[in-house]
C-alpha cells in the first residue's frame, strides 16, 4: 500500500512540477539507489564506505565508454556498468573482509581519493581531464512524452527495480545473515552463517546498486569527468544515507531528495554562504533526529500512537 | 505499521510539492526569453564554495559592475538582472543550474560560466537550446575553436596555449640554449600550457630537460622543484595556480637556486608576488618574466592617474565595499561585464539571441577600461579569440615592468587551431 503510493507520487510529479525540477528528480533517483546500497552495507551489515563515490563513477564510465568506443546505446549499457561494479564490488569486498570500522573507512576513502587521478591517467580511455560528452537521449518513436519525461520514466522505473531487487535480497536468509552479523558476529557464526561470503555479497550488491546510480547520473547530465566523481561525492552519498536514515529503505529516498535539494535550498537561505547553512542544517539534523529523517518520523509517530510498533 | 509508512509518503509528496510550487507560480516564458521592456535577465554560475572558491569573486565583480550600471540608466532603457548561482566547481551541479537559468528563471543569456569542465558539460544543452553561453571563464582553446559544432558558445580570455607559446618564443629568442624544467597542474590546464610550450619551442624541443607535475591535493611542492633543480635545469616554466606558483617560488629561492623563472599569467597578481618576497626574501622574485592582459589593481603606483582604474576603486567602494581590491579576480569580473554590456548595448532595443551571438562573434572592442592599454578585444565570425594580445613583462623589486611591446597571438592561435 505505501509502496503504491510512492509510485503514484513518482508517476504523477512530473506533470505537478516545472521541467527543471523534472531534471532534478532524475539525480533523486541517481542518489537513492547509490545510498540504497549504503543502507544494505552500513545500516544492515555494518561496513561503513567512504568510497561508493569510485563505485559510482566506474558505472558512469562504462555508459560513457561504451557509448563512445562501441556505440552502445545508454539502456544497454547500464546491465554492463551494474555487472562491471559488482565485479570490482566483490574483488574490493574480499579486502573489505580483513578491515573493520576505521580502517575500512580508510581504505574506501582513499578508493574515492584515487579514482579522479586514476581517470586523468588513462586518458585515451576516459577522455583525460576533459571527460566525455554523451548523446541526449529523446523518447523513442511512437511514444508521446518529450525527452525530459521520457528520461525521468526510464530513471525510476530503473530505481523502482533496484528497490525491487534489493527488497527480495533482504528479506529473507541473506537479511538476517546481513543483521547478525552486524549485531553479534560470534553468535552469528556460532549459528552456521559464513561471515566472509555474506560479507563479500553484500559489499558487491551495494557495489552493483552504486553503479547502477552511476550509469543513472551520467545519462541524464550527458556528460562524464574526473571532476563529475569527486572524492567528496562519497562523503555527500553517506551525509545522505545518514540525514534520510540509514536503517531503511525509505530513508534511502529520503536521503536522496535531500542530498540533491539541500544544497539549491542553502542557496536561497544564503546565497553568500551556502556551505555554512549546508554545515548547520547537518548539525540540527544531527543533533534532534538522529536516526535521520525517516528515523525521526517514525519515533514522532511511534510517540504519538504511544504504543510499541510491530518489529519488521 | 501500514499508516506509518503511508504517513511518510504523504510528508513525501508534501514536501516534494512544496519545492516545486514556488516555481510552478513563475511567469509563462515571453516571446523573447529573459527580455522585458524593463529588464534583461543574465544567468551564471561561478564556484562561491569549493576548491574554487576564490574565483567566486569574479562574479561578485560582475555583479557589481551591473549594479553601477543600472544606477547609470542601464542598457538602452532597459536594467540587467544578473542570476549568480554557486556551482562548486562541479560539472553535474552545473548542469542542474544552467537547467533551471534556462528552465526557470527564462535567462537570456548564459554568462561567463567558469571552469573547462563546467563549460564542457553545459555547452551541449545550451547549444542545443540555442541559448547563447558567452565569454566563458576558461583559457581552453576549445571554446575559440569548435564554433562550427557549437555556434552559441565563446570564450573571452587568452587561450592558455598562445601563452606558454610566447614564453617558447622568449626563451628561443634570448636564451637559446636553455635547459627548461617545468612544473605544472596534472589537469587539463597544466595539459593546455605544455602543449602549447611544446608547439612554441618547435624543432627545439629538447631545450625540455624535466617535467613535473603536481596534484591539487599535493601539500607543497618542493620535491618537484628539488626534482627540477637536480635535474640540471637552469630555466623554470611555472604553469600553477595560485597557491602552488608561489610555493615554487619560495621553493626555489630556499633551494638556494637561481634559475630563470616564466611565471604564468593566472598567478601572477601583485599580492602573490608580495607572498612570494615576505616568505623568500625581497629580491626572491626579481628577474621574474611573466604575461598580462589586464591591468593589475594592486599596482597602485603604475595605474595612480588612470581613468579606467579610478573608476574600478568607485565601483568597489560603493557596490562591493567588503571586497579586497587588490584581488584581481574583481577586476576580471567587472572587465568582462563591461564586454557583456558592450555588447547588448550594440544589439540595441530589439534584442534577440541570435543577434548577440551575431554581435558577440563580429567584435570589436577598443574601450574596454581594464584591460592592458591597447589591448583590442575582437573576433571574426571565423575567428572566436576575443582576446590574444599579452604583454610580457618583467618584476623588479616591487612591480611587473613590461618589456617590448604587446605581443598579438592571433596568429600563432590561428595557425596552432588549424
Amino acid at each position: 500500500m505505501p509502496v503504491a503510493f510512492a509510485i503514484a507520487i513518482v508517476a504523477v510529479l512530473p506533470w505537478l512540477v516545472p521541467t527543471f525540477v523534472v531534471f532534478d528528480l532524475m539525480f533523486v533517483g541517481s542518489y537513492a539507489i547509490a545510498i540504497l546500497g549504503l543502507v544494505i552495507l552500513t545500516g544492515m551489515n555494518g561496513q561503513i564506505s567512504l568510497g561508493h563515490g569510485a563505485f559510482m563513477a566506474l558505472g558512469g564510465y562504462v555508459v560513457a565508454v561504451l557509448a563512445h568506443a562501441a556505440g552502445w546505446p545508454y539502456w544497454a549499457s547500464i546491465p554492463i556498468a551494474a555487472v562491471a561494479c559488482g565485479a570490482f564490488g566483490l574483488l574490493f569486498g574480499l579486502i573489505a573482509l580483513r578491515l573493520a570500522g576505521v580502517y575500512l573507512a580508510l581504505a574506501t576513502f582513499s578508493l574515492a581519493v584515487a579514482t579522479p587521478s586514476f581517470l586523468k591517467h588513462y586518458k585515451s580511455i576516459t577522455g583525460g581531464f576533459g571527460g566525455m560528452s554523451l548523446q541526449g537521449v529523446s523518447a523513442p518513436a511512437g511514444i508521446p512524452l518529450d525527452a525530459q519525461r521520457w528520461l525521468y520514466y526510464v530513471i525510476w522505473a530503473v530505481t523502482g527495480l533496484a528497490f525491487l531487487a534489493s527488497a527480495l535480497l533482504v528479506r529473507g536468509k541473506f537479511g538476517r545473515a546481513l543483521r547478525a552479523l552486524r549485531d553479534n558476529p560470534i553468535a552469528a557464526v556460532s549459528f552456521g552463517v559464513n561471515p566472509y561470503v555474506y560479507k563479500t555479497l553484500a559489499f558487491g550488491w551495494s557495489a552493483v546498486l552504486a553503479g547502477v546510480a552511476g550509469a543513472l547520473f551520467a545519462i541524464p547530465t550527458a556528460y562524464v569527468s574526473p571532476d563529475t566523481f569527486s572524492f567528496a561525492l562519497s562523503i555527500t552519498l553517506l551525509i545522505g544515507a545518514v540525514l534520510g536514515g540509514i536503517g531503511t529503505f525509505w530513508g534511502a529516498l529520503v536521503g536522496g531528495a535531500v542530498i540533491e535539494f539541500l544544497p539549491f535550498v542553502a542557496q536561497q537561505v544564503n546565497a553568500a554562504a551556502p556551505s555554512v547553512v549546508y554545515g548547520v542544517a547537518l548539525i540540527l539534523v544531527m543533533l534532534f533526529v538522529p536516526n535521520g529523517v525517516v528515523g525521526g518520523v517514525l519515533g514522532l509517530v511511534r510517540r504519538v500512537r504511544s504504543a510499541p510498533p510491530k518489529t519488521t | 505499521m501500514r499508516p506509518t509508512v503511508r504517513t511518510i509518503a504523504s510528508g513525501l509528496l508534501a514536501a516534494f510539492l512544496a519545492a516545486g510550487s514556488s516555481s510552478a507560480l513563475a511567469p509563462a516564458a515571453a516571446a523573447d526569453p529573459g527580455v522585458s521592456d524593463t529588464e534583461i535577465v543574465l544567468g551564471g554560475t561561478h564556484p562561491f564554495s569549493g576548491p574554487a572558491s576564490a574565483y567566486g569573486n569574479i562574479g561578485k565583480g560582475i555583479g557589481a559592475y551591473f549594479d553601477y550600471l543600472n544606477d547609470h540608466g542601464g542598457i538602452n532603457g532597459r536594467k540587467i538582472k544578473w542570476i549568480d548561482k554557486d556551482d562548486g566547481y562541479s560539472p553535474p551541479q552545473a548542469v542542474q543550474l544552467v537547467h533551471q537559468l534556462v528552465e526557470q528563471e527564462h535567462v537570456f543569456v548564459v554568462f561567463d560560466t567558469l571552469g573547462t569542465a563546467v563549460n564542457t558539460a553545459i555547452r551541449p544543452y545550451l547549444n542545443q537550446q540555442s541559448v547563447p553561453q558567452l565569454f566563458v571563464a576558461t583559457g581552453a582553446t576549445t571554446w575559440g575553436k569548435d564554433y562550427k559544432q557549437y555556434p552559441w558558445t565563446i570564450g573571452w580570455q587568452p587561450d592558455y596555449q598562445a601563452e606558454s607559446i610566447l614564453y617558447a618564443q622568449d626563451v628561443l629568442r634570448e636564451h637559446p640554449k636553455a635547459k627548461i624544467g617545468v612544473i605544472y597542474q596534472n589537469d587539463d590546464y597544466g595539459e593546455d600550457m605544455n602543449a602549447g610550450l611544446k608547439k612554441g619551442l618547435g624543432s627545439h624541443q629538447n631545450l625540455i630537460v624535466k617535467m613535473a607535475s603536481y596534484e591539487t591535493s599535493d601539500p607543497n611542492v618542493s620535491s618537484q622543484i628539488a626534482t627540477l633543480k637536480g635535474a640540471g635545469c637552469d630555466t623554470v616554466m611555472i604553469f600553477a595556480t595560485p597557491k602552488f606558483a608561489i610555493q615554487s617560488m619560495v621553493a626555489i629561492a630556499q633551494q638556494s637556486w637561481h634559475p630563470l623563472i616564466y611565471l604564468n599569467n593566472v598567478a601572477n597578481a601583485i599580492p602573490y608576488m608580495r607572498a612570494v618576497m615576505k616568505a623568500a626574501g625581497p629580491t626572491a622574485a626579481n628577474g621574474i618574466i611573466t604575461t598580462y592582459y589586464l591591468k593589475d589593481p594592486a599596482n597602485h603606483t603604475r595605474y595612480a592617474s588612470d581613468a579606467g582604474m579610478k573608476l574600478y576603486n568607485e565601483i568597489m567602494t560603493k557596490y562591493l565595499p567588503s571586497g579586497d581590491k587588490d584581488d584581481g579576480n574583481y577586476l576580471y569580473g567587472i572587465s568582462i561585464a563591461y564586454t557583456m554590456a558592450d555588447v547588448l548595448r550594440r544589439a540595441g532595443k530589439d534584442l534577440t539571441r541570435k543577434k548577440v551571438m551575431d554581435i558577440a562573434s563580429n567584435l570589436t572592442e577598443k574601450d574596454n577600461p581594464w584591460v592592458y592599454p591597447g589591448v583590442v578585444i575582437r573576433t571574426s565570425p571565423t575567428f572566436r579569440f576575443p582576446i590574444t594580445q599579452m604583454i610580457m613583462a618583467k618584476w623588479l623589486s616591487t612591480d611587473w615592468s613590461p618589456t617590448g611591446v604587446l605581443a598579438d597571438t592571433r596568429a600563432l592561435t590561428m595557425a596552432a587551431t588549424k
